[in-house]
This record gives C-alpha cells, structure tokens and sequence, in this order.
C-alpha cells in the first residue's frame, strides 16, 4: 500500500538531527551508497536498499528523480528469497546419498549434515529468484518529519538502521510516549508527571 | 528521553486511553474538532473498533465490525472496564471525507483513505500529485496530533482526576444498554 494506492498505511517518525549543508547532494549520496543491490544471480538470500520511487525496479537517484518541492520521495526495497522447506530438504535427502554412495558409509556426521545442508542452500539461493517489496516513504526535510507507508514491525526496523547509515541521522518513531515527549509542548514539570502516569480506571 | 522499546511497552496504555477518551469526545463534543480544524464538519466512528479489557485474568478482546454495526457491545464492555485499542474513524468535510484506522499503542494510522487526488498520467504530474496527496496526509496526521495533545495535557494535569475521569465514567454509566 504505497502511496499511489488508494488506501494507505502509515507509521510516523521525527528525524533527530541535521545535515551539515548541501543537503539534496547528502541526501542523494546517501541513496546511492546505499542502493539496492541485486541477488538474483548470488547464494545470499536477503538485500536491504533504497529505491527510485518512480522506478524501483531500476534506481535512479539524479535530483529530479526524489527531490519534490520541499519533500525526498523515496522507497526501501526489501528483496528476500525464500526456499521452500520441502524443496530443502528434497535436495538434502539426494546430496545426502551421493556422498553415502560416494564414500560408501552408512552415516554422516552431525557437523557434515550441516556443512552439506548449508551448501544445498546456498546452490538453491542462486537458482531461485527474489521477491521484492517496495515500501516508499516521505522525507519532510525542514519540518523533521518522515511518513513511511508500511505499519510492518520488520520493514520499519530495516527503515531505521538504513536510514542512520544513509545518513547518519536517527529516526524516532512516533508513538504514545514519544508523541507527548516530542511534539506536545510539555513543559519539564509536565514531562515529569508523564514519566510517573499510571492507567486509569474508566470502570466503577 | 527513555530508551524507546522500554517506554513503548510502560506507556501503551496512554494510546488505549486516548482512544476511549476520544470515542467520549466524539459523542459528547463534536465543536472540540471544528476548533482544531475549521474545515471539519464532524468526525465519526466507522466501521471497526477494537476493545480489550486487561482486568479479567485472560486479556479479553471484542472486535465489532460492519457499516452498520452497533456499539451497544463495545459500550458494555467500557463498563466492565475494557479500553479501545483499534478505532475507525471518518473525518468529514463539507463536500469530502478521508476514512482510516488509528492503533493506540503506536498511533499507527492503517487504511486511510483521502479524497483525492487523481493518479498521475505522466511524469510531469507527479510532483503535483505528491504534493497534493502529502497535503492530504499531512492535515489527517496535524488533525491527529493536535488531538492527541489536547489529550495528553489533559492527561497531565490536575483537571484529569478530578474534571475528566468524571466526565468519562459518567458518559459510560449513562449509555443505555
């Protein structure tokens, strides 16, 4: 549910920090160095990366393509692989008899079972194709505000430790605690109370 | 400022709280909204709320959902002490409306639907549309957060205890059933 699908999911954050200066070729470096990388032709089964928003199957990060006015439009990519456990094991049962046949012994060891299922493995990741999810996200620069459209406990996650390495800011997420910490004027005595508030009871 | 996975879990209860104190709000003070924004005509429950009540042994959860659903359920349940901790609201303008679901432990927003604008059909409207659709977003969002602030000062002070909680336990013994 990105943001040209007609409904959207969003989680909030406030960007701690500045860039120094230049701030559209800080931003566009840190999404270059950080790009997508392609796995299809390689044993690892998970990249992590930013992505165009126009394009996110070919990213292009010239200025025109993620500055908007006074917004960055860009997206995270996720690519996964995932291995069937039944095609797994399908080829760790015939690897497994090869080299019984091979070596004419009856058992392998415990330590050779997974030296042999970790390499079934990585021959399977080369071969299957990744799925990739595309979650895109809004940059308010001058307002440190960041609405990235996915609610997914996950994509968040990788959201924040890419976005502290792209560009060595922090993403604070808005939730109860922080919403009153940050965005509602309270003052230090208020903020005190807050830090000692218990539940209340509605009920009799 | 705490560390932010201890103080998501110590301070959830506040986004529960702030749910059921505005489901009050909406039934009992339609003009708090228009103060907040002009242009809103009314903001309304939808079609899907979530309770869970923390008293009982087991965490107890009732789930009412459909256009036409009533909340006689969901307000016995605030009786027996269950909060709300998933909302639908429909926020209504003069000629438009936006829909969305707001979580009370992360203040999440799901679903939202805004009014407009109409998809780009070449890469020349883009920057219009993302303009437009963020101004969308961002007066839900603004719309969202001035009400959470009311709430929270609210929440803060004296008149809490003694104005609201009141207030709120008078409107949940008074919704017949």
């Amino acid at each position: 549910m990105g943001l040209l699908s007609s409904a959207v999911s969003i989680t909030r954050y406030r960007v701690e920090g500045k860039i120094a200066s230049a701030v559209t070729q800080a931003v566009a470096n840190g999404l270059k160095k950080n790009a997508i990388s392609e796995i299809d032709a390689e044993a690892v089964e998970k990249s992590v990366g930013w992505t165009s928003f126009g394009s996110p199957f070919q990213p292009s990060f010239e200025e025109n393509s993620f500055a908007f006015g006074n917004l960055f439009v860009f997206s995270l990519r996720i690519d996964r692989k995932s291995i069937p456990a039944k095609l797994l094991k399908k080829h760790v049962t015939l690897e497994t008899s090869k080299r019984l046949e091979k070596t004419r012994r009856r058992f392998l060891s415990k330590d050779e079972k997974q030296v042999l299922k970790d390499k079934v493995t990585a021959d399977l990741a080369m071969r299957v194709p990744s799925t990739p999810n595309v979650y895109d996200l809004v940059w308010n620069y001058e307002k440190f505000d960041v609405y990235f459209f996915s609610n997914l406990r996950s994509s968040n996650e990788e959201l924040e430790s890419l976005f502290k390495r792209s560009f060595n800011l922090s993403l604070i997420r808005v939730f109860p605690y922080t919403a009153a910490d940050l965005l509602s004027g309270l003052s230090d005595q208020e903020r005190d109370i807050l830090l000692g508030l218990s539940p209340t009871q509605f009920s009799d | 400022m705490l560390d932010l996975a201890v103080a998501y879990n110590r301070y959830r209860f506040l986004g529960d709280e702030f749910l059921t104190w505005l489901w009050f709000l909406i039934e009992t003070d339609q003009n708090a909204f228009k103060a907040i924004d002009p242009d809103c005509s009314a903001l309304e429950i939808g079609n899907r709320i979530v309770l869970e009540n923390r008293k009982t042994k087991s965490v107890e959860r009732i789930t009412i959902k459909g256009d036409n659903a009533g909340l006689e359920e969901g307000r016995l349940a605030l009786k027996k002490g269950a909060l709300l901790t998933e909302l639908s609201l429909i926020f209504k303008t003069g000629e438009h409306q936006c829909e969305f679901c707001i979580k009370g432990e992360s203040l999440n927003l799901s679903n939202l639907k805004t009014p407009g604008p109409t998809l780009p059909q070449s890469p020349e409207e883009m920057e219009g549309f993302l303009l437009d659709k963020t101004e969308q977003l961002d007066k839900i969002l603004k719309f969202m957060e001035i009400i959470f602030k009311t709430f929270i000062c609210a929440r803060v002070s004296n008149k809490w205890s003694t104005k609201m909680v009141p207030s709120v336990k008078k409107w949940i013994r008074s919704v017949a059933v």
